[in-house]
């Protein structure tokens, strides 16, 4: 019986937010879980557990997945970020700062998942419609803010993304005209 | 007594300002503090093993194949928890003939739906409580079902409980006038069936609790995802038979509740039991499936309107036969007669006539018990309403925004007494009205409309009045016999560094109500909000009051934090007097800073009044009053209910071929007077639409004739997502309630109560040239397509 127990633990070693974590775990155990539970990274959240409300949104080696459809024991050399890493890289604070403004969260038990979503939509369409962006988000549930909040906050944040870009290339372009 | 304080008066008011909310940066790096996120020493996990019969007698409970599981500590069964938590019957005095059977924490004997604990399972952790569930071994003796509410009243029909003596649960017949003879008098009479369908309310975050039971202190600390702590705190003590002193209610983050989490659940009883039985802390947290089956649910009804109206289009009489079903036991402690009761208080509320039947049979059945849910018959009103007033405008052929122009309860008519005994103080319908016409450009659209359907493309324009129950008194419940507290209270502090503590009843589950109060607060005491502090939810530190439920939160919580911060301000500067040598009256605070009233001049900053204070008293003269805590309640007297109004419209496009409903638009203009910040108050407003939009074309509890729910997923049960939801553009009037000196009303609500209604008229309007209509929620392409008489009526 102990024996049995045991043979169902699995080794992995991964990266969580930038971070060597090495574990034993069940070979049943969800990301979701290992994530809350065992690396008590309590800020992605299980909504469904069953891939349908997106709650459970994180990153892993570069794509967004849901944590309650994968397996932790999958994981061995993956590179996985969630909300508390994403937060302290600065990587989504425009994001996060637009959502605040905006009122784009409510009771915020979906944001984590919602901003990793959305980080992942302006990684692969800098200007996206309307449109897109609810498209995008759509596996994504929110039971607060009706979503329209969310979506001016990625316009925004998008349109402020490449505004920053252009500038840049005009301020190279300038650079010296305007030097006091 | 209202005071102007809007932000058009007063330059720097903080009233009427949109100002970020300070916990939101917090939950947005996911720092939240949800219950689920919680662990404490020695913590265990319960998991419960759930009637799979809707109607069944217990029989034998083999654990001992569950206690060999790993992990597996304990299982209880229903008499196990009995012996430390008492049965609740849940009846209000005021809503007379209203009758439930005794429920316990888990089923003794019989279980009455397919969802309700019959036993549970206590493990290292919940995989290993699952684990104890898949093998533990319950027999049961099947019992007949009773899932249609249409024959529970039926002599054929078995009883739930043989003691009441029928499936009656109540019944209230109310009328005004002479409905009789108004209506063989009417122009034209219209009438029609309406279905709401069940709905639940599908918090993302699931119900959690986290109970720990200390013995040597006799005390039991709850971590709760809950609306209403102290209402909790009072249940727990009673049925745990504890002082109720002993019982402290936490509150943290909450992942959403919609009402949902305002009642009392007997698998969080039994959690508490099960803590106080094992003297450790024990968690409990539903998963998705069992949220389904043991969520409370609600709007399961069946209503029948007649509206009779006169040749010039003006409402004679309205008469309206509700039938409910609530599961097999009235939900503790709110009851599950107050949706039926609204309906019957609401239908026709927006307009101005006399004669008026209605009534509303409650039945019990073994579904899933429903009980207060955002918006708490209003869309069921509403649509009722909305629908028939549609219906008698097509009949006279009027334009149904003229026919609401000539019924809607005049602006200048208040106070007004409505047919059902409603008192509403002062409302705004005409100027509400007028706004959303302008706003959405009706003639443009009408227009346009008629232009498409020369190319077969079918959109239609759905309007819908309403009004909204706020603000409630203790006639809601505190006058039937429920330890529900309709007051609130706020403590504010100064803290020696001249920053601002306040401690409020009202509770924040994401509507913003720490930024309401943080703003409310800063503007009573003269203090940036930046510098304000707020402590919601534990009983153990905050004023006693109800919490946050039937938008009351800004209008009861908000009132009381105002006059808090008030009576802090008149304190400090009674001593800021005496340290100036300057009569109180002459100073003022404002932005952190004492200043001479007069000339605006900066005296002193209170920080420097806190030092002196706190660290120098020893300077201040004997005697002096030096209290720099105030705390203030508040409760409505002059009226039971603060009403607010609104009106929606909503543009959507069907395709007859698919039934398919395409949401192009959505209106509303909402008068919740006072409105404290504007883009929270929008907020609340487009998110509770879009929980009624959600009700109107895709939600629904669908149950097979044994009572099975068959839509006990988040893959069957639809809830609305991004890419189908439409824009919503929303405006205010603003008719502050004179009760109060913040004139706030509530606005939580408004968005569900009307949009389900307007969504139907506009569907209708777009099926107006075939002639086809739907009255039935949810509004699927199915129903439409039936409707058109494209596929056969099915029963659904
Ligand atoms: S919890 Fe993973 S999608 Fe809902
Ligand atoms: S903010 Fe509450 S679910 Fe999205």
């Amino acid at each position: 019986m102990a024996e049995a127990e045991f043979s169902t633990l699995v080794e992995v070693s991964l990266r969580v937010n930038g971070e060597r974590v090495s574990r034993r775990v069940e070979a049943r155990r969800h990301l979701i879980d290992f994530l809350r539970l065992d690396l008590g990274l309590t800020g992605s959240h299980a909504g469904c557990e069953h891939g349908v409300c997106g709650a459970c949104t994180v990153r892993v080696d570069g794509e967004i997945v849901r944590g309650c459809l994968t397996l932790a024991a999958q994981l061995d050399g993956a590179d996985v970020w969630t909300i508390e890493g994403l937060s302290d890289t600065g990587e989504v604070r425009d994001l996060q700062q637009a959502f605040v403004a905006r009122n784009a969260l409510q009771c915020g038990y979906c944001t984590p998942g919602m901003l990793a979503t959305c980080a992942d939509l302006l990684e692969r369409s800098p200007a996206p419609s309307r449109a897109e962006i609810r498209e995008h988000i759509s596996g994504n549930y929110c039971r607060c803010t009706g979503y329209e909040a969310i979506i001016d906050a990625v316009e925004t944040v998008a349109a402020a993304r490449r505004a920053a870009t252009g500038q840049v290339a005009i301020g190279q372009a300038t650079i010296g005209e305007t030097a006091e | 007594m209202s005071i102007n304080l809007s932000a058009l008066d007063r330059p720097n008011s903080y009233i009427g300002r949109t100002v970020p909310r300070p916990n939101a940066p917090r939950l947005a790096e996911g720092r939240g503090t949800y219950v689920d996120d919680i662990t404490l020493p020695r913590m265990v996990h319960v998991a419960f093993y759930r009637s799979p019969h809707a109607h069944a007698r217990i029989g034998r409970i083999d654990a001992e194949a569950a206690l060999a599981v790993p992990g597996v500590l304990r299982v209880f069964t229903g008499r196990d928890i009995a012996a430390v938590c008492s049965p609740w019957v849940a009846v209000l005095a005021h809503l007379k003939g209203l009758k439930s059977a005794p429920q316990h924490a888990i089923a003794v004997d019989r279980a009455t739906w397919a969802g309700e604990p019959v036993a549970a399972v206590v493990a290292e952790s919940r995989a290993a409580a699952e684990d104890g569930l898949a093998v533990l071994e319950v027999e049961f003796e099947p019992l007949p079902v009773v899932a249609e509410m249409e024959t529970a009243l039926d002599p054929e029909t078995p009883l739930i409980h043989p003691e009441l003596g029928d499936n009656l649960a109540f019944r209230r017949v109310h009328e005004a006038g002479d409905p009789d003879g108004a209506m063989a008098s009417a122009a034209a009479v219209v009438e029609a069936t309406f279905h709401t369908g069940r709905h639940t309310g599908v918090c993302l975050e699931p119900r959690s609790i986290l109970a720990a039971y200390n013995r040597a202190e006799n005390q039991l600390t709850v971590h709760h995802s809950t609306q209403a702590p102290h209402m909790i705190q009072t249940v727990l003590a009673k049925h745990l038979d504890m002082p109720e002193g002993n019982v402290r209610v936490i509150c943290g983050d909450v992942g959403g509740s919609y009402g949902i989490k305002v009642h009392v659940y007997p698998d969080e009883m039994a959690t508490a039991a099960i803590a106080k039985i094992m003297g450790r802390p024990v968690k409990f947290v539903a998963d998705r499936i069992e949220s389904f089956s043991s969520d409370i649910h609600a709007r399961d009804h069946r209503i029948k309107g007649r509206l009779g109206v006169d040749a010039e289009g003006r409402i004679v009489a309205l008469e309206i036969d509700d039938l409910t079903g609530i599961g097999p036991y009235s939900v503790y402690p709110r009851t599950s007669a107050i949706e039926g009761n609204q309906v019957v208080n609401l239908c026709g509320g927006p307009y101005d006539f006399a004669n008026y039947r209605a009534r509303t049979t409650v039945v019990l059945q073994n579904k899933t018990p429903t009980c207060q849910y955002r918006a708490v018959g209003h869309p069921i009103a509403c649509a009722v309403t909305e629908g028939l007033v549609d219906l008698a405008a097509e009949a006279i052929g009027m334009d149904p925004v003229e026919f609401r122009r000539r019924n809607l309860v005049r602006d200048d008519a208040y106070p007004y007494t409505s047919a059902a005994n409603m008192r509403f103080e002062g409302l705004s319908h005409h100027q509400s009205l007028a706004k959303l016409v302008e706003m959405m450009d009706y003639d443009a659209l009408r227009a346009e409309q008629a232009r498409l359907r020369e190319a077969g493309i079918y959109r239609g324009i759905g309007i819908a009045s309403f009004i909204e129950l706020t603000n409630p008194s203790p006639f809601m419940y505190g006058i039937g016999g429920a330890r529900i507290s309709a007051q609130d209270g706020c403590t504010v502090r100064l803290d020696p560094d001249g920053s601002v503590v306040a401690l409020s009843g009202v509770t924040e589950q994401g509507q913003g109500t720490e930024a309401m109060l943080a703003q409310v607060v800063a503007e009573g005491v003269g203090v940036p909000v930046e510098r304000v502090r707020i402590i919601t939810g534990d009983t153990q530190v905050t004023p006693y009051g109800g919490g946050t439920w039937a938008s009351r939160g800004a209008g009861i919580g908000g009132e009381a934090a105002l006059q808090a911060g008030l009576a802090l301000r008149a304190n400090i500067l009674e001593v800021a007097g005496a340290m100036l040598q300057a009569a109180p009256e002459t100073l003022d605070v404002i932005d952190g800073e004492v200043v001479e009233k007069a000339t605006g001049r900066a005296r002193m900053p209170l920080g420097e009044l806190g030092r002196i204070v706190y660290f120098r008293g020893d300077t201040l003269p004997k005697g002096l009053p030096r209290e720099m805590v105030a705390t203030r309640h508040y409760i409505t007297s002059d009226y039971p209910f603060a009403f607010t109004n609104g009106i929606q419209a909503s543009l959507v496009e069907v395709d007859v071929e698919t039934g398919m409903v395409r949401l192009l638009k959505h209106w509303c203009v909402e008068d919740c007077g006072r409105v404290i910040n504007p883009l929270l108050v929008d907020e609340q407003i487009r998110g509770g639409i879009v929980q009624g939009l959600g009700g109107a074309l895709y939600e629904h509890c669908v149950y097979s004739e044994d009572g099975q729910l068959l839509t006990a997923n988040m893959a069957d049960y639809l809830v609305p997502m991004a890419a189908e939801m439409p824009d919503m553009v929303v405006a205010h009037v603003e008719t502050p309630t004179k009760e109060s000196l913040l004139g706030a009303k509530g606005a939580g609500e408004a968005g569900t109560a009307g949009a389900p209604a307007a969504v139907m008229n506009a569907i209708n309007d777009a099926l107006r040239p075939f002639r086809a209509r739907v009255t039935a929620m949810p509004f699927t392409p199915e129903r439409i397509l039936a409707a058109l008489g494209r596929i056969p009526e099915r029963r659904f």
